[in-house]
């Protein structure tokens, strides 16, 4: 799996997740696809890596079979 | 200990409280100095004051049985999310003593509760669950999860604890621990308030930390009952990728949250709390944390830290500390290391981060109160002074 972090890497992983949570709660119908398409954009380029980013959404595409 | 007596009337006062109670004998008056309701969560004190138990109902119905299976089961906690025998909902299953498992299976909110929790339908879903009907029933309910609590756990000469100030969704012991902790918190600062060896204002340090724990333990059980049941379909996309990658992927099993287990909270705002003046290693227990046990040796016998400290404050020295009476404001209980006490395993100067000349301050109920690189007679005093609120302006120098 090409080099993707497995391990924990979050100081707080149930802070991270809660917060993801209640944006998308907060989202109506077809705003929550776009809340991701904008965060996906935002943490790609914060992890600043082509090839992590690469296969990052290999990874995550294979998830969606 | 007063049998079939139900609180019926609570009338606090500047010097107490007249409770009205009702007994076989009829209906009479009480009067107490002070009153802790540890009524549970149908407190009838907090319904005689007529206080408001705010907080959050789940929109979701739980089925919750003990069931005696004629089988062996390893003594493990099972949480299924989706599985095959119970479509789109979660299931829960732990052992407990003799032979009896408790399961909890998620109903969703448009169930009918008294029907589920009768004995045939809850027979059919446990049969389908366990693969065989070889059971028997022990117990059998239906409920909601609810967070609420008090705004004020503290109402002049009325004193709430536990499920009366505080409810929470039954998942990690935080009920139980909750209520424990509140009575460890409180027991001492009252005994000393009672006796008149420290101001009433000390209990508003019970109502700032014991509510904080409180908010602290609501936030982690709402957090786990988000997890179980998202509220919105855009985030029941997201939980079900976190268990989809929790195949493979170890950073997602960490998030996935069927309710984590209680931990003391650190009192970290607490105005008990001396501030540290040296560094100390981040993980160690700081000011506001409970103590951490140790394996230590105390008269030659093994053992452990915590059953050290008892019965008061506690100063714990890494070193020989001499040239102190051992507390003026009220005694403290001296344990020096390599004294009294063996650090047997190194694990209790590894675990608080302890060097030669060390010293901790323990409160009675076990939290670290102050700790210091260096043994300050002065500055022990004055902690311990502040602990108990005694004239806040001489701790100040």
């Amino acid at each position: 799996m090409s080099g993707l972090k497995q391990d924990p890497a979050l100081r707080d992983p149930d802070a991270v997740y809660a917060a993801l949570a209640e944006a998308l709660d907060r989202c109506e119908g077809e705003e929550a696809t776009a809340f991701l398409a904008r965060l996906s954009l935002i943490l790609a380029n914060q992890l600043g890596d082509d090839e992590a980013v690469l296969a990052a959404i290999a990874r995550a595409a294979e998830g969606a079979g | 200990v007063l049998h079939e007596h139900e609180l019926v009337g609570a009338t606090p006062d500047a010097e107490g409280v007249t409770v009205t109670v009702d007994s076989p004998d009829g209906r009479r008056d009480v009067r107490c100095g002070w009153l802790v309701s540890c009524e549970g969560v149908r407190s009838n004190t907090r319904r005689a004051l007529g206080l408001e138990f705010s907080g959050r109902v789940f929109r979701d119905r739980f089925l919750i049985c003990d069931v005696k299976i004629d089988e062996d089961r390893p003594a493990e906690r099972r949480f299924w999310f989706d599985p095959p025998f119970h479509d789109g909902q979660t299931a829960l299953m732990h052992v407990q003593a003799d032979g009896v498992c408790r399961i909890d299976l998620q109903l969703g909110w448009e169930a009918d509760a008294e029907a589920e929790a009768r004995p045939e339908s809850a027979r059919r879903r446990i049969a389908r669950m366990l693969g065989h009907d070889r059971f028997s029933f022990e117990w059998i309910s239906a409920y909601v999860f609810q967070c609420r609590t008090l705004e004020r756990f503290v109402h002049g000469r009325v004193i709430f604890a536990g499920d009366s100030a505080h409810q929470v969704s039954p998942f990690g012991a935080r009920g139980g621990n909750g209520g424990v902790q509140d009575a460890d918190n409180l027991a001492w600062k009252l005994a000393r308030v009672v006796k008149g060896t420290a101001p009433a204002a000390l209990l508003e340090s019970y109502d700032s930390e014991r509510h904080g724990a409180a908010i602290a333990n609501i936030g982690h059980s709402s957090r786990a009952t988000d997890f179980m049941t998202p509220k919105s379909a855009a985030s029941r996309l997201l939980r079900d990728a976190v268990l989809d990658l929790a195949r493979e992927a170890p950073f997602a099993r960490a998030m996935v949250n069927s309710g984590r287990l209680s931990t003391p909270a650190h009192y970290d705002a607490s105005p008990l709390n001396t501030a540290d003046r040296e560094a100390w290693a981040t993980v160690a227990p700081r000011p506001g944390s409970a103590a951490v046990d140790a394996p230590v040796r105390a008269g030659g016998r093994p053992g452990f830290l915590t059953e050290q400290l008892r019965g008061g404050f506690t100063l714990l020295a890494d070193g020989e500390a001499s040239g102190w009476g051992g507390g003026v404001a009220e005694p403290v209980k001296m344990l020096r290391l390599g004294r009294d006490l063996e650090d047997s395993e190194g694990l209790l100067r590894a675990r608080y981060d302890l060097q030669p000349g060390s010293v901790l301050l323990f409160r009675p109920d076990q939290h670290l109160a102050m700790r210091a690189r260096s043994f300050d007679p002065a500055g022990i005093e004055a902690a311990v002074r502040r602990c108990l609120m005694l004239e806040p302006e001489a701790v100040a120098a």
